[in-house]
């Protein structure tokens, strides 16, 4: 087991003191892709801290690659080389005056020769679309929002981590930057065999790439099925507050109004045969 | 760690010393700085020490949050004591060896300035924990208003502060997020020597500086957007209004500040 959490509960030591996590029991297998969903301040972004010891939770136990965590302080890092996280808006830890630098700072923190960090930047530059020549000796700050994004992930992705975690990686993207990172993940996922832990507000974007779909709510884990299960629940998914994939939430319509379609579709190539067919058999 | 910086922090509480209006406040404090320069015994400042825990305790915030923000300036504390323990002589020799001699002079000393920052700290956090930031700004700018004659900008004086002090909590969590977002990709802001430890820094203060800059032209644009152009003219939502009992507060203190510094 890659990921295990048992009987994790945690309280932010604030003000406040709001329960982030309640009683979370959780497995993660190698090879997996996950995508976490769930309203905002459900829990979401402090559960994925945890994977990485990021957050020690207030009680409870997190396993990686069977090593336990919550007490180990010397060997956290070892574990952040293993699950790389990349937080929401990862572009605002940019630092570094080049694109090569500030990649190779994760690498050069694991204490790797010149040419093998030399090596593993031109490898994440390609994996993520970015021209090694024609960036490497650019500011980061010079380059516009979506190449910043690039950079910041080329970054986390150049500690080689078994397992990536992504906190809302495509907010704040165009359209043609969300279908490149989408590319990215399916390309990491599929061909390079990683694990996948995904955020996101988009249920589209988790319909088309989660092989497992975890809801949150306050604090909870409520839901954690396939996919296509998830996404069948229409009831509980509104009552949560979250949405449907469009293209599901209107074949879902469509039914209610008496048409008799296959609800369990996330593609507009699938849902639209569908529909075609229900209308031409009518 | 960072989370236990509570400088300009503010409590809000239903207590008579929230409602003492801010000049008040500010009066009181700067008189009462004064009078604590003015003692000269222990029992001086037993007595007031004893003042500032009824104060605390009218206040209604708890007596351990107040001492966490002597925390920060713990440091500087103890190398007060130090400096006056070694370096300040005079009377009996309490312990020598070779040229370093501690002489009970130096004893008495350290440990009256280290009792008066104590106190003046305490009292001044007071001031911050019990006064919201808006009412804080606002009650230095009456006081400072009549230099304005003497071409003191004294409305942007004190909008500067309110931002300041609005920016605190915002700037804390941001350095929050990017030490751990430095730590996930295998930073260490924990281990090494002090030369190490002020380099691994700049992963930390570069974006932190960049997203403070960041933050500052939003907040330009969006005060001109506004039409915001100074203080000139500029009326409040919430006028200052002296009360009976700030003019009742202020009275008291006055006698105990000249009590203490007679006595």
């Amino acid at each position: 087991m890659l990921i295990e959490l048992n009987e994790v509960s945690h309280v932010y030591q604030d003000e406040n003191n709001v329960k982030a996590l309640k009683n979370i029991n959780l497995e993660i297998s190698r090879g997996e892709f996950i995508g976490i969903v769930g309203h905002t301040g459900s829990g979401k972004s402090t559960l994925v801290q945890l994977f990485n010891g990021l957050i020690i939770p207030s009680s409870g136990t997190v396993k990686v690659n069977g090593k336990n965590i919550t007490n180990e302080k010397s060997n956290l890092k070892e574990t952040r080389r293993h699950v790389g996280l990349v937080f929401q808006y990862p572009e605002h830890q940019l630092f570094e005056e080049t694109v090569f630098q500030d990649i190779a700072f994760g690498p050069k923190n694991l204490g790797l020769k010149k040419d093998e960090i030399r090596e593993r930047v031109e490898e994440v530059m390609g994996l993520v679309g970015l021209d090694y020549d024609e960036f490497k000796d650019r500011s980061p700050f010079n380059l516009s929002g979506g190449q910043q994004r690039k950079v910041a992930i080329a970054g986390v992705l150049a500690l080689k981590p078994d397992v990536l975690v992504l906190d809302e990686p495509s907010a704040g993207l165009d359209p043609q930057g969300r279908k490149q990172l989408a590319e990215l993940l399916k390309y990491l996922y599929q061909e390079l065999e990683m694990t996948i832990i995904l955020i996101s507000h988009r249920m589209e974007e988790i319909a088309e790439l989660a092989s497992r779909v975890i809801v949150m709510h306050q604090g909870e884990i409520v839901i954690d099925d396939h996919p296509i299960e998830v996404f069948s629940r229409e009831q509980k998914l509104h009552k949560l507050s979250l949405d449907l994939p469009q293209i599901t939430e209107i074949l879902h319509r469509l039914e209610e109004r008496g048409l008799k379609v296959n609800t369990n579709l996330f593609s507009i190539s699938e849902a639209s045969a569908e529909i075609l067919k229900a209308l031409r058999s009518k | 760690m960072l989370k236990d910086i509570t400088i300009g922090q503010y409590i809000a509480r239903d207590s008579i010393i929230h409602a003492l209006d801010a000049r008040i406040k500010i009066m009181i404090t700067t008189i009462l700085i004064i009078a604590l320069f003015t003692i000269d015994t222990f029992t001086g400042f037993g007595f007031f020490a004893a003042f500032v825990l009824v104060v605390v305790l009218l206040s209604k915030i708890s007596v351990k949050k107040v001492l966490k923000g002597l925390k920060p300036i713990l440091i500087l504390v103890l190398f007060t004591l130090f400096i006056h323990i070694f370096l300040t002589k005079g009377g009996e020799v309490l312990w020598s060896w070779r040229f370093i001699s501690i002489e009970s002079e130096g004893v008495y000393t350290g440990f009256f300035m280290v009792s008066r920052i104590f106190i003046l700290i305490l009292f001044t956090s007071l001031l911050t924990l019990t006064t919201s930031p808006l009412q804080l700004t606002d009650g230095i700018e009456y006081i400072l208003s009549p230099l304005k004659r003497f071409g003191v900008p004294a409305s942007e004086l004190s909008m500067m502060m309110t931002i300041a002090l609005r920016f605190i909590p915002t700037l804390l969590e941001e350095a929050d997020k990017i030490m751990k977002a430095q730590q996930a990709r295998g930073a260490d802001f924990e281990s090494g020597n002090l030369i190490q430890r002020a380099k691994s820094l700049i992963p930390l203060l570069v974006p932190l500086f960049i997203s403070a800059f960041r933050r500052a032209d939003d907040l330009a644009l969006a005060m001109e957007s506004r039409c915001y152009r100074g203080g000139e003219g500029r009326t409040r939502l919430h006028e200052l209004e002296f009360r009976y009992y700030d003019f009742i507060a202020l009275i008291i203190i006055i006698i105990l500040a000249v009590a203490v510094s007679f006595y």
